[in-house]
């Protein structure tokens, strides 16, 4: 099985040789070099799909040659009322370089609504209960001139507790309520523009979870529902995905919704930083440098410049494909050119999972990484970047690399703190959180007023973090957090610790044996394990 | 056992402070002569105001309504609503509205406890729904100010005494209830509550708050 194993499959697999050089581990704000056992297997990001050459042109022939429906043009009509939503600033990650993509598309569609006599426009960022986007961020997403003829009237953050912005669409056989943003219920036409960054983006997601309130949002987002999913990054294994689709047949049936999905490749980093999502044992002479270069330098600044300076560097995201129409035609579409860039084929499932935690995620954009989202970046997206089955096995070992500081955002998760600090001490079963925990803090008129008023997460999101984490938590026998400065932390997430990645691997040998079979997620990486 | 939810007034849910309250008044005395004295006397407390409030709110209590001394109490009343209308209410934070209307929803107790006096508060309560209200009252004799308050004189832990016995009486649970301010000298209100909030706070209390992990909410 061994030898089986560690045969090369896929370029975008390695393994570790007696010569191989070590390997770079993001760890939080650090990177760090770590040899890694002999036979341990590497997974690194696929080749980068080359973007399309004229991105414009795409989008024009997207929505002139929509799946499913007439052509956009000839949906317009003078006087009619017209709203578009876009997706938040949980994707693409990190924030890409702009133009973003959604300004690309705004621009097209709104010079087209306004060709077509269409004035009753507004654009509402489709961001459910994350927090809202600040002003600068805004008018990066969007463009300057997009920004200055809309903002704030007409391009606004999507708000969910605001009562008479909402209505209530109807709801499914299984009692699962639809309440959605009024302005978007209300129009004759919504126009969806998304950017699919992980297959379970898109889809049914984008208008009947991007623009819902929290109770149509807590009927999904249960720890049975993850549990039940298999992963959630593999949209026909979901049950969080069947649920948004029974819910987005409730938008089709109440709003006429005309979709237009992008697919992005996965080349995170431009030429200055890109040898880290490369193999350490192809790199030059001057890659090497251009590393000691960045360690030299971020070993020199205070934690908050190199967390600064880490959210400064834009992705160079390069569109892959555009396809516009009705909802779940483009999205079968996206998805498909989705899985081309991630899916990595892999044969036989490891022991022992390691993975460094980058400081990104799709909830801490010019924030901090704190505990809770550590949590959700290791048990909830690294692990179930999967297809078929889970990348480690039943009962396996998971290794994270991350300090896992005792720090948290107060402008933008201020209900993570009490969550983590009163709640998780005293349980963490995510049923009896939810019973008897979840509502209080989302009807705590401090939160909703920070999240409203502010730019906090919804009360319950911190709720919403832990239940990503279930499908993991259920599957992993130990999760191991190699790095932790403190103890208190990994102790509260029941999770284990060790100083270093050399004690971690011991540790977890001594779990699951000596001839433990090794992979290692080279971070950061966007990457789906394809599982035979 | 139910909650309430607890707020100062002046700074959390109004931008005006006492200082307004008193600048009202002094623009509306008999005639103007004793308008402009009492306005410009006024004017050139305020940084003596402004020193003793960071130094002590009991201090700055007693040095500041000794400037009501000689007004009279019929004075006041009539002059509560002109008040109300002209200062106060375009004062209402508009977060204000939505925090009550939330918590109200949540089953609980809506109190104002203030440190400003009764004939200013009255008309915003109404306007506001809230029934329950602890304020500070001005001793009158024969009609006329005497610039002293009467006990118990609303600052600091005297607010926190008045909610503990508040609760004991009414059957409320301390843990399950709100607190909110905008000032530093009600920390002790704030730490005997379950769910303390700071509003639209100083960099002192900022500053306590991101210590104690409260939330920070901006209601402006």
């Amino acid at each position: 099985m061994a030898l089986q194993l560690r045969r090369k499959t896929h370029e975008s697999v390695i393994y570790i040789d007696r010569d191989s050089a070590p390997r770079i581990m993001p760890s939080g704000e650090d990177f760090i070099l770590e040899d890694l056992p002999i036979g341990t297997r590497v997974l690194y990001p696929n080749p980068t799909i080359k973007g399309l050459p004229n991105r414009e042109a795409a989008i024009r022939y997207a929505l002139n040659h929509p799946l499913g429906c007439d052509p956009l043009f000839a949906q317009l009509e003078p006087g009619m009322r017209v709203t578009v939503a876009v997706d938040d600033i949980s994707l693409p990650l990190p924030p890409m370089a702009t133009p973003d993509i959604r300004q690309t598309v705004l621009e097209i569609v709104l010079d087209m609504l306004a060709g077509h006599g269409v004035d009753d426009v507004h654009i509402i960022i489709a961001n459910s209960l994350h927090r809202k986007m600040t002003e600068w961020e805004m008018k990066r997403m969007v463009g300057p001139a997009i920004f200055s003829e809309y903002y704030p009237d007409r391009y606004y953050n999507h708000d969910a507790e605001w009562a008479d912005g909402m209505i209530k669409i109807g709801e499914t056989r299984h009692k699962e309520p639809l309440v959605l943003n009024r302005r978007c219920a209300e129009s004759d036409l919504l126009i969806y523009v998304n950017i699919n960054f992980v297959p379970m983006d898109g889809g049914h997601k984008s208008v009947a979870v991007g623009l819902c309130d929290y109770e149509s949002l807590r009927a999904h987002h249960d720890p049975q529902t993850i549990r039940d999913s298999d992963s959630y990054m593999d949209p026909a294994r979901s049950a969080l995905n069947h649920k948004v689709t029974r819910l987005g047949k409730i938008v089709d049936e109440h709003l006429n919704v005309f979709h237009i999905e992008t697919a992005i490749n996965n080349r995170m980093y431009g030429a200055d930083m890109d040898f880290l999502l490369r193999n350490e044992d192809d790199f030059t002479a001057f890659d090497r440098m251009k590393f000691e270069a960045m360690r030299y330098t971020m070993g020199k600044l205070p934690r908050a410049a190199r967390r600064k300076l880490l959210h400064s560097r834009p992705a160079q995201y390069e569109m892959t494909a555009c396809y516009a129409g009705k909802t779940e035609l483009v999205h079968e579409k996206i998805v498909a050119k989705g899985f081309e860039q991630y899916a990595i084929p892999i044969r036989g499932q490891c022991d022992i999972l390691i993975t460094g935690i980058p400081d990104i995620s799709p909830y801490n954009v010019y924030s901090i990484l704190n505990p809770l989202l550590v949590q959700v970046m290791a048990l909830g997206y690294h692990f179930n970047f999967y297809r078929n089955k889970p990348l480690l096995k039943k009962g396996g070992v998971l290794i994270v690399h991350h300090p896992c500081f005792d720090e948290f955002d107060h402008q933008f998760h201020p209900s993570y703190i009490e969550f983590f600090h009163r709640l998780l001490p005293e349980t963490r079963d995510a049923f009896t959180l939810r019973e008897k925990y979840e509502q209080e803090f989302a009807n705590n008129p401090s939160y909703i007023e920070m999240y409203r008023r502010g730019n906090a997460y919804h009360g319950a999101h911190p709720f919403f973090m832990w239940y990503w984490g279930e499908n993991g938590r259920q599957h992993v026998g130990r999760v191991i957090a190699a790095g932790a400065e403190n103890a208190h932390v990994p102790a509260i997430l029941g999770w284990e610790r060790a100083d270093n990645l050399t004690e971690a691997i011991a540790m977890a040998r001594s779990y699951m044996g000596n001839s433990a079979e090794i992979t290692m997620l080279h971070q950061p990486m966007i990457g789906i394990a394809d599982m035979e | 056992m139910a909650g309430a939810a607890f707020y100062d007034l002046e700074g959390t849910l109004v931008s005006t402070n006492l200082v307004h309250t008193l600048s009202f008044y002094a623009r509306r005395q008999q005639g103007l002569m004793a308008s402009f004295t009492k306005s410009a006397s006024t004017f050139l407390s305020l940084p003596v105001f402004a020193v003793t409030d960071q130094y002590s709110r009991k201090v700055f209590n007693d040095l500041y309504f000794k400037r009501y001394k000689g007004q009279s109490e019929d004075r006041l009343r009539y002059f509560a609503n002109e008040l109300f209308e002209d200062v106060i209410k375009p004062a209402v934070f508009p977060g204000t509205y939505e925090l009550i209307d939330k918590s109200r929803k949540l089953g609980l107790r809506q109190v104002v406890i203030t440190g400003a006096l009764d004939l200013s508060v009255k008309p915003l309560m109404d306007h506001l729904g809230i029934t329950e209200y602890v304020t500070n009252r001005l001793e009158f004799v024969n009609g006329i100010a005497t610039g002293r308050l009467l006990p118990p004189v609303m600052a600091a832990a005297t607010k926190a005494s008045w909610i503990r016995t508040y609760t004991e009486r009414e059957g409320i649970s301390l843990s399950d209830s709100y607190a909110y301010t905008d000032s530093m000298s009600d920390l002790p209100m704030l730490s005997i509550v379950g769910h303390p909030a700071v509003v639209n706070p100083d960099m002192r209390l900022r500053q306590t708050a991101l210590h104690h992990d409260w939330p920070i909410l901006n209601l402006k």
